[in-house]
């Protein structure tokens, strides 16, 4: 596999803006309504992404 | 239980081989005549090998089995001279409908496009179809069934393999050249020979009953997430002809199998689901998914197709379907050995294609049930996230997996194909089945293609050539002065040129393609797709 497939520089011009939105969401949220969301998240994203080979390239660097 | 059945039955007779000092030779003897052993008795048949079936019973009809018979499955029979009173007694149907909890997701129809002979799949009792394959065998003197004849013991030779069968007048024995195993799931021969299928063995248990009543649901498939009266589980209902409906019902890890299979517990269940208690049982079964397979398909003379080779989950209906492509990819490659036609090393191809075609079912009958049956909490959860999310996004429809229903598989890796030696845009790659079309004749009678196909290699050419005659090829001309593509789909399907040809197996699969056909090319892409 190439190296850096997933970029993982910083790609928002207001990254803090980028983490208040994701954890905006969260917010008011039960344990179980919170990890739905997350799931949701994920699979919208991954299907936005559209690249197997970056998604498991993604997969690879969450699970370190 | 007392279960109403079909049952059709034949009859026991004595054999001349049973008489004789010592064991008679036969060029195949079958094992199992089922769908499978059938397909492949007729096919045989029909190109001049006379055939030996074994079958240890002297019926037909216990149970339903399998229901859903697809589209190249359909071709195969057609070819087998068998189709027509299966199509006529079959359900035809292509719409399915996937709902969670009482509300719809979507729905989809598997046969999109026009212009093909055989519907997506029509629903009919695995012994309706075993019945019809039985009458066409009849119809065939190189084919001998003899029932209750059940195979006990097998042993290898280097050229040969030497049986010994159990009948009512007691044992005797035969000899073969090709052993063909078509004798299930649980095949004995398969035990004989000491083999043992590798693979996953899943642990959800499904319910599976067929119901006799009159009810209006559309013909489609209903498939249900966590319906509303099975709570937290899957269900599926489907028809079948005589009033038959099909129902599967996902009951967990923990249920008891002997419990489940009772009348008493099964009704209840079902009353739940249909609404009320106007059917009566007709089948019932209880099962856990298996996609296993063995690592080998032949076994020096002892060659293994249908279930007894592999196993898969019922959910996209790949079982009896690909077993009768086995049949339908071994029929041709066992003839022309048989009659000297081609060396030995072409059996060994029907191992490479067909294990490649197992791999695609084991794989897709897998990612199904692990979407069907969850292995934990968060895995349960994306599965949700993806239902939840179905409702209005596209992407999410195609990851919802109620089963992926089978259809022809393409051979990739065959050692018989020849690669593109030009640039294709569009058309069918070497490996993948042929797309029927409508044409007319020459005389302007309306056909489809595949009915025009020979018993072995086809030229399907452009108008520009005169496809060299040296090769004893059936020819189909496309255009002027041979047969018109009526609907322009040839040109979309095939991509075919004016100088252009394919190259067709007798089993229907591309085997080389030319943009610029040209009898030296011509030659060496048959040759090599004789396996030579």
């Amino acid at each position: 596999m190439e190296k850096n497939i997933v970029l993982t520089e910083s790609r928002f011009q207001d990254p803090d803006a980028a983490f208040r939105l994701i954890i905006e969401a969260h917010r008011d949220l039960d344990e179980d309504e919170s990890q739905n969301l997350n799931a949701k998240l994920v699979l919208i994203l991954a299907n936005h992404i559209g690249d197997i080979d970056v998604l498991k390239a993604a997969v690879e660097l969450a699970k370190k | 239980m007392a279960l109403r059945k079909i049952v059709f039955q034949y009859a026991y007779r004595r054999s001349p081989d049973q008489s004789a000092l010592t064991p008679v030779h036969h060029p195949v003897i079958i094992i199992g005549a089922g769908p499978v052993g059938l397909a492949l008795a007729v096919d045989l048949a029909q190109r001049q090998v006379p055939v030996v079936l074994l079958d240890d019973a002297d019926r037909i009809g216990e149970g339903s089995r399998a229901i859903c018979f697809a589209k190249k499955t359909l071709e195969v029979f057609d070819r087998l001279g068998c189709a027509d009173p299966m199509l006529e007694k079959g359900v035809r149907w292509s719409v399915g409908r996937v709902f969670q909890g009482d509300s719809e997701l979507y729905q989809f129809d598997l046969l999109p496009e026009g212009g093909h002979k055989m519907p997506a799949f029509i629903n009919l009792q695995q012994y309706y179809v075993e019945k019809h394959l039985v009458d066409r065998a009849d119809q065939l003197p190189l084919i001998d069934i003899r029932w209750r004849n059940r195979l006990i013991s097998i042993v290898q030779h280097d050229d040969h393999a030497a049986i010994t069968v159990e009948t009512p007048d007691g044992p005797y024995e035969l000899t073969t050249d090709w052993l063909v195993a078509c004798d299930g799931a649980r095949s004995p021969s398969r035990s004989m020979l000491d083999l043992d299928f590798t693979g996953e063995v899943f642990e959800d248990q499904f319910l599976i009953a067929d119901v006799k009543m009159t009810a209006d649901f559309p013909v489609e498939r209903w498939f249900w997430f966590e319906p509303p009266f099975h709570s937290g589980q899957s269900a599926l209902l489907h028809k079948q002809p005589d009033d038959i409906w099909r129902i599967d019902l996902q009951l967990g890890r923990d249920a008891n199998a002997e419990k489940e299979r009772r009348p008493e517990q099964v009704i209840p269940r079902i009353r739940r689901m249909l609404g009320h208690e106007n059917f009566e049982l007709e089948w019932v079964s209880i099962y856990k998914f298996q996609c296993r397979r063995l690592d080998k398909f032949i076994h020096n003379r002892v060659i293994f197709a249908g279930d007894s080779a592999h196993q898969v989950s019922p959910f996209g209906a790949r079982g009896a379907n690909s077993g009768v492509q086995d049949a339908e990819n071994l029929g041709w490659k066992l003839a022309l050995v048989i009659k000297g036609q081609a060396r030995q090393e072409l059996i060994a191809s029907y191992a490479l294609e067909r294990s490649e075609a197992a791999d695609e079912n084991i794989r897709n009958s897998t990612r199904s049930t692990d979407f069907l049956a969850p292995h934990s909490q968060a895995e349960k959860r994306m599965r949700n996230a993806v239902l939840s999310l179905a409702r209005h996004t596209g992407f999410a429809k195609r990851m919802v997996n109620s089963g992926r229903l089978s259809v022809a598989s393409a051979y990739h890796e065959s050692p018989l194909s020849t690669v593109d030696s030009e640039i294709w845009e569009a058309g069918l790659s070497p490996g993948q089945p042929i797309a029927d079309c409508p044409l007319f004749d020459p005389s302007g009678k309306a056909v489809f293609l595949g009915d025009c196909l020979g018993s072995d290699f086809t030229l399907l050419h452009g108008p520009a050539i005169d496809p060299p005659e040296l090769l004893g090829l059936s020819n189909l001309r496309i255009g002027q002065g041979g047969f018109e593509d009526v609907q322009n789909l040839v040109a979309l399907r095939y991509a075919l040129p004016d100088h252009g040809g394919y190259l067709i197996r007798p089993d229907g699969h591309v085997a080389a393609r030319f943009k610029t056909l040209t009898t030296i090319a011509l030659q060496l892409a048959l040759r090599r797709a004789s396996g030579e």
